[in-house]
């Protein structure tokens, strides 16, 4: 007597190897997703409550990153610049550009722009600008091509693993001093032989203990 | 019995308290069959399903709680760290090794006897290990998290678990030892499922059963990759029943504390896990046989096997206790000696000298071959060296944490009411798995069984 259709044997075969399938597959997709844009935010341009464009700042007129983010060199943050900064510009061009106007409903009020972060680390992360920019780690390397986006998207996941792979490799990116904030810099082809001499001569050891960041 | 064959003489005095006398393959069948296919399911089992499920239910509202308000409503804090969660950790791997021993390394060493209480020592195994990792797992707090924290996979973090950490090798022995455990069982229970598909009187039963069965056709083939499914498996298992807690007892020997740091710790756990489980094997084999009538089954011969087995293991501990003793004398070190002081004299000394009543001076009553044959003596005395096992973990764990280095460290420890919550919880699980098993699966291997017949009924003849 048959309790079951002959077809049930190539079916427990197929199902049984095909559970091993689902389950990487579905460990391969849980990975995927935890690296996408949709959980990084990574490629996200944001909309701001004014629409400054660092393509046509940085790249189009030439602007020094420190003239904004005037603490880079010497805190933790790089520093937000105050309307003030904006309008000592702007108070002469583009001046009635109905664009600018919260900047200048700022300057009247006193009251702050409220920029929309697109770099948001989490707060048990510890972070220090000035200790990066003063050993030739450049803008661009974490930032990405700044002078290029109109409006600011986060280049890199800001994941744990990726902060390791420089931590763990610095000679692979570090780069002179000179172009930390020539955000058109190109690493040479020798990067590793550069990178190398470069840590050495600036005393590069990036720590990798957990309190190093996580104080 | 003088009407068997000659030829079967060997086997006969041999097995003949194996089994009872007058059973033949059909009876074998039909009895241990019946037991799960029977549609009426007697009255205490349900008492005793109630109540177990009633204890899982503890068991999960302590979990609930414990996910709600975090891990500090057990009674661990500085400087016990490890309590109850660790000790029962320990308690139920260890109960799982009888399993493990008896049909694995029996086996392999063809103890017949073996055959009759494989299944159920297995499946006590399988139970045993899911109580077990409920512990640790819940212990982390937030056991979601604890994938990075125990599994090594490619995470967003960059991160690798700790590899010379004995606790991540315990997550490779313990998840090893539950993988085999559960394979062997199933492999051994495919040719009883089929028996069972095909002795079910209703449609649902048969497709159950059936699908469980795996298409056994019960043909030559079949049988000789059966054979070959079921050693390779025991010779896997083997190392198993050696390596799993001499891990789980590196998870202190590693460890610095005084009380912990000893070479001795991987032999004398393993003996411990081995005295512990057969305790447990006892423990539920004495009432399963009562109840279900199983007497001609399981012999007093096996249960006699099983207590001295039970006082072997049990002289080992006890060596080891006295070696743990000696060595903090003998090695000078103030801290050791501090520790055994302190364990025989401190604040938890009550704990230390019922271990010893427990573990060392109770089992030796079964050198007494008239205690040794008495299943309400041998049903206690399991249950004594049960409790006993659990105390000795108590007095390694807390006892040797609760005197840090500092005297400015120094703390007491207790368990909570989520502490014994979770432990008689899992005790409700464990019981819940068994009652569930004994009702709907053959508690004993019937085509094992049926080899242990001498030639002369018609059985196969042991090779």
């Amino acid at each position: 007597m048959q309790i079951f259709h002959h077809s049930t044997n190539t079916l427990a075969k197929v199902s049984i190897f095909g559970a091993l399938f689902a389950a990487a597959g579905g460990l391969w997709l849980v990975l995927e997703v935890n690296r996408s844009s949709y959980v990084t935010q990574a490629g996200v341009a944001r909309i701001q409550p004014v629409q400054f464009s660092h393509q046509h700042h940085v790249g189009g007129m030439g602007l020094d990153c420190r003239y904004c983010h005037t603490s880079v060199e010497t805190a933790a943050a790089a520093g937000i610049p105050p309307t003030q900064t904006c309008m000592n510009c702007h108070s002469q061009i583009w001046s009635t550009s109905p664009e600018l106007e919260p900047v200048r409903e700022s300057f009247r009020s006193g009251k702050s722009l409220e920029w929309v972060r697109v770099h948001d680390l989490p707060e048990f992360a510890y972070f220090n600008h000035s200790a990066h920019v003063n050993k030739g780690m450049g803008c661009t390397t974490c930032h990405g091509r700044i002078d290029r986006m109109p409006l600011v998207w986060q280049e890199a996941s800001l994941q744990m693993e990726w902060c390791l792979t420089c931590h763990r490799a610095p000679e692979k990116f570090v780069r002179p001093q000179a172009e930390v904030f020539n955000a058109a810099y190109e690493p040479p082809a020798d990067q590793l032989e550069l990178g190398r001499k470069l840590v050495q001569e600036y005393g590069l050891k990036p720590r990798t203990s957990c309190s190093t960041c996580h104080r | 019995m003088a009407e068997h064959a000659p030829s079967a003489k060997r086997i006969q005095s041999e097995t003949d308290a194996l089994i009872a006398p007058g059973h033949t393959l059909a009876s074998i069948t039909e009895k241990i069959a019946s037991l799960a296919l029977k549609r009426r399911t007697p009255l205490g089992w349900f008492v005793g399903f109630g109540i177990s499920f009633l204890l899982l239910q503890a068991l999960l509202y302590t979990l609930a709680v414990l996910l709600f308000k975090g891990v500090g409503v057990w009674g661990i804090n500085v400087p016990v760290g490890w309590g109850f969660d660790i000790i029962n950790l320990v308690w139920w791997i260890g109960i799982g090794h009888a399993g493990t021993l008896i049909s694995a390394i029996l086996l392999l060493l063809r103890q017949d006897w073996r055959t009759s209480i494989n299944r159920f020592a297995e499946a006590m195994t399988l139970f045993a290990v899911a109580c077990a990792v409920i512990f640790p797992v819940f212990h982390t707090g937030r056991p979601w998290l604890a994938a990075y924290w125990l599994f090594p996979y490619p995470n967003t973090m960059g991160l690798w678990p700790n590899f010379r950490s004995p606790l991540i090798w315990d997550v490779f022995a313990i998840s090893t030892y539950g993988t085999v455990s559960a394979l062997f069982w199933y492999v051994g229970l495919i040719p009883d499922m089929a028996t069972l598909r095909d002795r079910a009187k209703s449609k649902a039963w048969k497709i159950v059963y059936g699908m469980a069965a795996m298409g056994w056709r019960g043909s030559a083939r079949h049988w000789h990759n059966y054979e070959s499914a079921y050693l390779l498996l025991a010779g896997l298992a083997t190392p198993l029943v050696i390596s799993v807690h001499t891990v789980v007892s590196l998870d202190f020997a590693a460890g610095v504390i005084p009380g912990w740091h000893a070479t001795i710790f991987p032999p004398y756990f393993v003996a411990g896990a081995i005295y512990a489980g057969f305790a447990m094997v006892l423990t539920l084999s004495i009432p399963l046989r009562k109840a279900y009538g199983l007497e001609d089954f399981i012999t007093m011969k096996h249960l006699e096997n099983m207590a001295k087995v039970m006082l072997a293991t049990g002289l080992i501990v006890a060596y080891g206790y006295t070696m743990e003793a000696f060595m903090a004398w003998y090695s000078g070190n103030p801290y050791e000696k501090f520790m055994m002081a302190n364990r025989m004299g401190g604040p938890y000394a009550v704990f230390y000298w019922l271990l010893i009543l427990c573990n060392v001076l109770a089992p030796n009553l079964l050198w007494i071959k008239n205690l040794r044959t008495n299943t309400t003596f041998l049903f206690l005395i399991s249950l004594v060296v049960g409790v006993g096992m659990w105390l000795e973990r108590f007095v390694i764990i807390p006892v040797s944490l609760h005197r840090d280095f500092l005297p400015s460290s120094w703390g007491s420890y207790a368990g909570t009411r989520y502490d014994w919550s979770a432990f008689l919880g899992t005790i409700g699980l464990f019981l819940t798995l068994f009652f569930l098993f004994i009702r709907f699966m053959p508690v004993i291997s019937i085509f094992e069984m049926r080899t242990i017949l001498p030639e002369g009924e018609g059985g196969e003849p042991k090779s």
